[in-house]
Order: structure tokens, then sequence, then C-alpha cells
């Protein structure tokens, strides 16, 4: 369905990568491990109705219906959007930040994190059924708290002007587009506000090669391939990769680096 | 003991070279896909890793036909060489494509990758011990080594062991494609050593079973 929001003075001016290509070619395991599988294989995914329970250190712990969460405040954000494997695109999305939603239940003095969990359906989900089960499920993810707050990172529940896609993580996801694709968890139903660094799905997989932050950083190699160079996806062609340089912070220094000030980013990669 | 009815003499030749064009469609049409946009968004990467999941098929075949013989009793000797050259023909495509259309020749930052990244190294190396044994792959250089030919092309073996590695190491999780092919190829290794004793079994040992049986 369509959906209206007002433009953001965080959005790039970058050229999009086409639509197409944003909603084809997409990591998405809970769907299956190929670049096509979330496209072609979600189809029996009903994302209505849905629901996400916010609750953990808060003042007024609560669930919020997605009716409820489309008539925030939507805004256009165009991002870079960096993976770990070494490809990007340019995302028109449409969302709101999740300081707006956390706000609403008052965190406690005492939460220092916020941890993301997405749904399980293995009867519409075929990647979380099955004898080879590339993850845990349920998928999580974390921030801490002031990453989560940080005006950049965003609640999204649509894209090109539309709702969400199945296979882009319908009906709500998180977008933090300087970290690595993987910390933007799709298709959300539990936040909660906690106290100690919560468990992310990646780093339970593979701790030695992903970490807790996970920040583009060309400066920081992936232990079995380089970070420094990133391939633009829909642009070039078969004859032309568009490789370029990968930014710190996927180029959103500027806003997010005091973040970490005296932080040491090779070892909390 | 056969049951796949043996092909005339005749047609020997005919299949090896039909092999060879039947081997090389799957790069062919993946190739045209890639040129008219049928292999999706990242369409060289694509390409590359279907080529090189081909010459780890064509490396397995190749290894697979000794185990044939051995067990199921179906002689496919005479196609080993051309499945053997194939899958040299896709490492060398799968590293063309790596190195002409994904990086690009830009050549300081290949150099490092080569040094830095263990699965490119290890691809390296086994494109590099191939080439040894495609080059002996004929019948006069069989006749000219003699049974250092046999010695030379056990370099497959470790080849082998390094494309199913280099696999391991270049997905970002094991899935089933993946584990199937390493676990192919693990299994058609681990037959090697155990080969003397199951033929000397197969020959000697079938009155013992026999008594057993008794």
């Amino acid at each position: 369905a369509p959906l209206t929001a007002s433009p953001s003075r965080f959005s790039t001016d970058e050229k999009l990568t086409p639509k197409e290509a944003v909603t084809s070619y997409n990591n998405f395991y809970e769907f299956g491990t190929a670049k096509s599988d979330p496209a072609e294989r979600s189809g029996q995914f009903d994302p209505l109705p849905w629901s996400v329970k916010v609750d953990g250190l808060v003042g007024k712990p609560r669930e919020f219906g997605i009716e409820e969460l489309m008539k925030m405040p939507l805004e256009d954000r165009v991002y870079r959007l960096r993976c770990v494997e070494g490809w990007s695109m340019v995302i028109p999305w449409i969302g709101f930040p999740l300081a707006a939603l956390l706000d609403q239940v008052e965190p406690l003095g005492s939460a220092k994190y916020v941890s993301f969990e997405t749904v399980v359906r293995p009867e519409e989900m075929p990647g979380q059924t099955g004898f080879f089960q590339p993850l845990e499920w349920p998928y999580v993810e974390g921030l801490r708290l002031d990453e989560a707050r940080h005006p950049l990172t965003i609640l999204s529940v649509g894209l090109y002007g539309e709702t969400l896609p199945n296979q882009n993580g319908a009906p709500i996801r998180l977008i933090v587009p300087w970290k690595y694709g993987f910390k933007s968890i799709k298709s959300i139903v539990k936040i909660s506000l906690v106290e100690e660094q919560p468990e992310t799905t990646w780093k339970n997989s593979n701790a030695r090669e992903y970490g807790f932050y996970s920040n583009v950083n060309p400066e920081v190699d992936h232990p079995r391939w380089s970070q420094a160079t990133e391939q633009r996806i829909g642009e070039g062609g078969f004859f032309s990769v568009a490789n370029r340089p990968t930014l710190k912070f996927n180029g959103y220094a500027d806003e997010v680096a005091g973040l970490y000030d005296g932080m040491d980013l090779k070892a909390n990669f | 003991m056969t049951v796949i009815p043996s092909l005339s003499r005749r047609l020997h030749g005919p299949s090896i070279w039909a092999l060879y064009v039947i081997g090389l469609c799957p790069a062919a049409w993946y190739f045209y896909q890639g040129a008219t946009g049928g292999l999706g968004v990242n369409p060289v990467k694509t390409f590359e890793h279907l080529l090189g999941i081909w010459a780890l098929r064509f490396l397995i075949a190749t290894l697979a036909i000794t185990p044939l013989r051995d067990i199921v009793g179906v002689n496919w000797l005479r196609y080993r060489r051309a499945l053997g050259l194939l899958a040299f023909y896709y490492v060398v495509m799968h590293f063309s494509v790596w190195l002409i259309l994904d990086r690009g020749l830009e050549v300081s930052s290949i150099a490092g990758d080569i040094v830095k990244r263990p699965y490119i190294t290890i691809g390296i190396v086994c494109l590099v011990s191939l080439v040894p044994l495609a080059v002996t792959s004929n019948n006069w250089s069989i006749r000219r080594l003699g049974p250092r030919w046999s010695k030379l092309h056990q370099l497959i073996y470790p080849v082998a062991l390094g494309g199913a590695l280099h696999y391991l190491l270049a997905v970002k999780s094991v899935t089933f494609q993946p584990f199937v092919h390493i676990g192919l190829v693990a299994v058609l290794l681990a037959y090697r050593p155990l080969r003397k004793p199951f033929l000397a079994w197969k020959r000697g040992g079938n009155p013992r079973v026999a008594r057993a049986g008794r």
C-alpha cells in the first residue's frame, strides 16, 4: 500500500538503487540463504495482523499494533546500505526514529542496551524448517541505548513509497545505516531494554568474525575478506563492475563518530 | 555386475568429444545469461560462483571414476581426462572472471588479497597446481613420463582438498550446497587409502564372507 512521508535532512542525494534490485537481492535467511530466496520464497508470509512488544527496563511496557506504528510521523530516509559481504545499495526507506518509540515506553535509568527479536514462523518461513538451519532462531540483534536513540536509527515500515515487501522485512524493521546490514534486523516482534550487552545472532554464530558493534569500517577487515571496497549493486554491468571505496561508518562519520570517542574500533569490531 | 549397457567401441571417441561439448555448456549458457541480464542484479558474482561450483563438480566427477570402477564395476576411465580438463578449464574461467570482471584487474589490491586471504591463497595454489596436470594430459606425456606420470597426477588429491576448503572458507554459512560438495570430496578422498584393502577384500575376501555365512 502507498505511504506518505515527509523529507528528511538525513537523506543522501546519491543515485537510488533500482527498486527491482532492492526487492530481489536480499539476505533474509528465514526464507533461505540464496539472495533470490527471500523474494521467491516469502509468498506464504502474512505480515498482518502484527504487533511489537516493548518490554524490559521501561516505565510503561506495552504492545504496539502495526496500525499505530504506521501512524507515527513517517519520514523519507534515503540511506546507503553496506552489507558485510562487500556490496552496497542506496535505498529510499520510509520510517520513524526509534527514539520516538522508546520515548513512549520511558526507559529506566538502568537500561543500557536495546535488544530486538525477529518473528519465528516455520510454517511461513521456509528457511526456518528443514535439515539445514544456517542460524539459530529467533534472529536477535542489539544496540547500545545511545546508538538506538541516535536520530539516524529508524524503524522502517516501507521503501520506495510503499509498505515493506516481505523480503525486505515486513511489516517493520530496524535501519542502522552506519553498521553492516545484518544489524538492521527484520520483521521485528519484540524490543527489550536491558542492562547487559544483548546476544546477537551473527556474533553467536561466529564471534571471531562478527562483533557486537559491526560498524562499517574499511580499516578493519573481515578475517576472510577485505572491507576496503564495495560493489554498488545496480550500477555498472557484467563487463564493468561498480567497485568503490568503502567509507568509515558508511559515510556517516560526521553524525556518529562521536558515539565511539576513545573506543578502540579494531578491538570493538 | 554392470547395470549400464556398454557403449559400442565405435562410439567411445565421439562420446568423449560430446562430453567436452556438454561440459562447456553451463559456462556458455551462464555467460550468455550474464551478458544479457539473466543472472540477477549481481551477475558477475553469480557467474563467478557458478563457474567455481562447476569446477568442483568436474573435480568430483574426475575423482569418482576409480571408485565407480572398483565398487560398481562401471569403467568410465576413458572420460577421466576430459573431466579433469573440464575441471581445469572451469578453474581458469572462475579465476579469470574474478580477476577481470570482478576485480577489474586492479593489480595492487588483487596481490594483497592473494597474500592476505587464505581462501584466495588456497585457490591460487590449486590453480597453479592444476597447470602441470593439464599440460601432461595427453598420450605422449603418459608414454614419456612413464611411472612418474601417475605420481605427478596424484596432485589432484591435494587440489581437490584445497578446492573444497576454498569453497568452505568463502561462504558465510555452510548451507546444503557447500555441505554436499565438500562432503563428496571428503568421501572420494577418504576412499583412496581404503582402496587397496578394499580391492584385496573383494578379490580374496569373498570366500571368507561365504565361510562366515555357512
